[in-house]
């Protein structure tokens, strides 16, 4: 029974999200109850599997035992003389339970991830929270990660999502796709979710490559719902290209056992011109909305990358003054060390380093072991190999991920051994 | 559920309105009321004299503290309320923007406490 974990941990990273929204609509829009009949559910696999046998449609399995355990929790809560709501909740559920084949909620209601969204991003939460809370329950990120992601101790966060679904509760925020008019409001918190949802599949390198492509290929097909709801929003448009324009490469960002390949190196015939072509569309039209905002621009610069057809080829000046324009709308230094690497790029290896140098002496971004990597690549480049391997043991020191560290590892060894490869 | 909107606004402005003007508000109010009588949202509602009416009291150490004024001086006062029922935060949320002084001021929406789904 070795790959039952496996198979449970796969269904868990893929499905979860969708699992508790349906199960939120279910049992009113109470969002913690939902979530504890779901890890119950997955209890009871852990269980009943290796005793059993995988069932055929492991989703479906999981979807029917939390809706069992639903109707038990409903039912004990009810007292003598409950209201009638949670009597037509009982009797919605037994219902559903009796009528609903396996699996056909998401037949029923593929719009359930979308619900939870909107929800979580009401505007009655706030921002930072929005975005915490649709990780947590639409991705199944723990509340460790959500709050590592955040900054933030973890029984900080785990407080501030408690009080969020008690607030979705108690203040009775509706489990629903608002009405136009209130639907802008939400878009922003809506966009980041989406955005972090991705990333979380794109970028981040724990645990098994399956479960990534799958939060991908959520964001993004809440990416195009979203789009479709908000016709005339630019930022959607442009966040829809954006996540495209990054997904036509995910094919060549790996190498076969897992390690990490870099824009430069990539085969780009293993590009997926299809996405690409989507993906230019949908930049074209966030710009013929009037819209200008940071995820155009970020679209902009993946546009200018994917239409490249080789690494000389790229634009980088403009690039690099797509950058410039995004630190100033959105400040941040992640977005000043994307510049200096641009900058490095267009004009030069030392004009980048001073970029660089300045961003460090700034004090901010010191855990972050990108900044490091990125100083030593470019001491890599003017030939300084004894500051450069001192940047790389630093980057080292604080990198999170296996492929990135065997990456860096690999940059030390040439930059030591004085056999640098050439770009 | 039952809401309660909270008008705040800052009393000066208030003050500082001519006749005409504050006849044109409570003419607005005198419309919001109606239309949410009318459409069965409406439980309750007034206006409140001005804070140097308020008196706060306390009990300490089994003592009683009266004090003249609001419980803390802020930028905005409560003015009035509304008592409403709404189906959810998001109906709640409409009504409130359609207050005269959401445009001047500020409403703060809150629910009230259904003992029976907190006692469960």
């Amino acid at each position: 029974m070795a790959p039952l974990p496996s198979i449970l941990e796969q269904t868990y990273r893929a499905d979860y999200g969708r699992i508790v929204a349906t199960l939120i609509r279910v049992m009113g829009g109470d969002f913690a109850s939902a979530e504890e009949v779901v890890q119950e559910a997955f209890e009871a696999a852990l269980q009943q599997w290796p005793r059993d046998g995988v069932p055929t449609e492991p989703r479906a399995w999981l979807l029917r035992a939390a809706r069992n355990k639903a109707v038990d929790r409903v039912r004990r809560g009810v007292r003598l003389g409950a209201k009638v709501e949670e009597m037509e909740i009982v009797a919605r559920l037994e219902q559903e339970l009796a009528t609903a084949p396996d699996g056909a909620d998401w037949q029923a209601h593929p719009d359930d991830t979308l619900r939870l969204l909107f929800t979580c991003c009401h505007p009655a939460l706030a921002e930072d929270i929005q975005v915490a809370l649709s990780l947590r329950t639409l991705c199944g990120l723990t509340t460790e990660e959500v709050a590592r992601a955040f900054l933030v101790p973890p029984a900080t966060m785990a407080q501030r999502l408690v009080r969020a679904q008690r607030k979705i509760r108690d203040a009775g925020i509706p489990y629903v796709i608002p009405q136009m008019d209130a639907l802008t409001e939400r878009t922003r918190g809506v966009l980041h979710a989406i955005y972090l949802l991705f990333s979380e599949g794109y970028a981040a390198t724990e645990g098994d490559a399956l479960l990534r492509v799958d939060l991908c290929a959520e964001a993004l097909r809440l990416a195009r719902l979203t789009r479709a709801l908000l016709p005339r929003h630019g930022e959607v448009a442009a966040l829809l290209s954006m996540l495209l324009l990054h997904h036509s490469r995910h094919r060549a960002r790996v190498t076969e056992d897992g390690g990490l390949v870099l824009l430069d190196r990539q085969d780009r015939s293993k590009w997926d011109a299809a996405e690409i072509a989507e993906g230019v569309a949908q930049l074209d039209a966030a710009l013929a909305l009037g819209s200008f905002g940071p995820y155009t621009l970020q679209a902009a610069i993946a546009a200018l990358h994917a239409q490249a057809r080789s690494p000389e080829e790229t634009d980088w000046e403009q690039i690099a003054a797509l950058y410039q324009r995004l630190s100033k709308l959105s400040p941040g230094p992640v977005v000043e060390l994307n510049h200096a690497a641009a900058v490095a790029m267009a004009k030069g290896p030392e004009h980048g380093l001073a970029l660089v140098d300045d961003l460090e002496a700034s004090g901010r971004l010191t855990s972050y072991h990108l900044l490091p990597a990125a100083r030593a690549e470019l001491l890599r480049r003017l030939g300084r190999w004894e500051e450069s391997a001192t940047a790389y043991r630093r980057a080292l020191a604080l990198v999170r991920t296996e492929p990135e560290r065997r990456f860096l590892q690999e940059r030390l060894h040439e930059v030591l051994a004085g056999t640098p490869t050439t770009d | 559920m039952k809401y309660l909107l909270m008008i705040y606004e800052n009393e000066k402005i208030w003050e500082s309105l001519s006749q005409e003007e504050t006849q044109q508000i409570l003419g607005e109010y005198a419309v919001f009321t109606e239309s949410i009588e009318k459409s069965g949202n409406y439980i309750a509602g007034e206006a409140l004299e001005p804070t140097p009416t308020a008196t706060t009291v306390r009990i300490r150490e089994g003592k009683r503290l009266t004090t003249d004024g609001p419980f803390a001086e802020t930028r905005e006062q409560l003015g009035g309320f509304y008592l409403v029922e709404a189906k959810d935060l998001d109906e709640a949320i409409a009504m409130a923007s359609r207050i005269p002084n959401a445009r001047t001021g500020s409403i703060e929406v809150r629910p009230i406490m259904d003992y029976s789904k907190n006692m469960g």
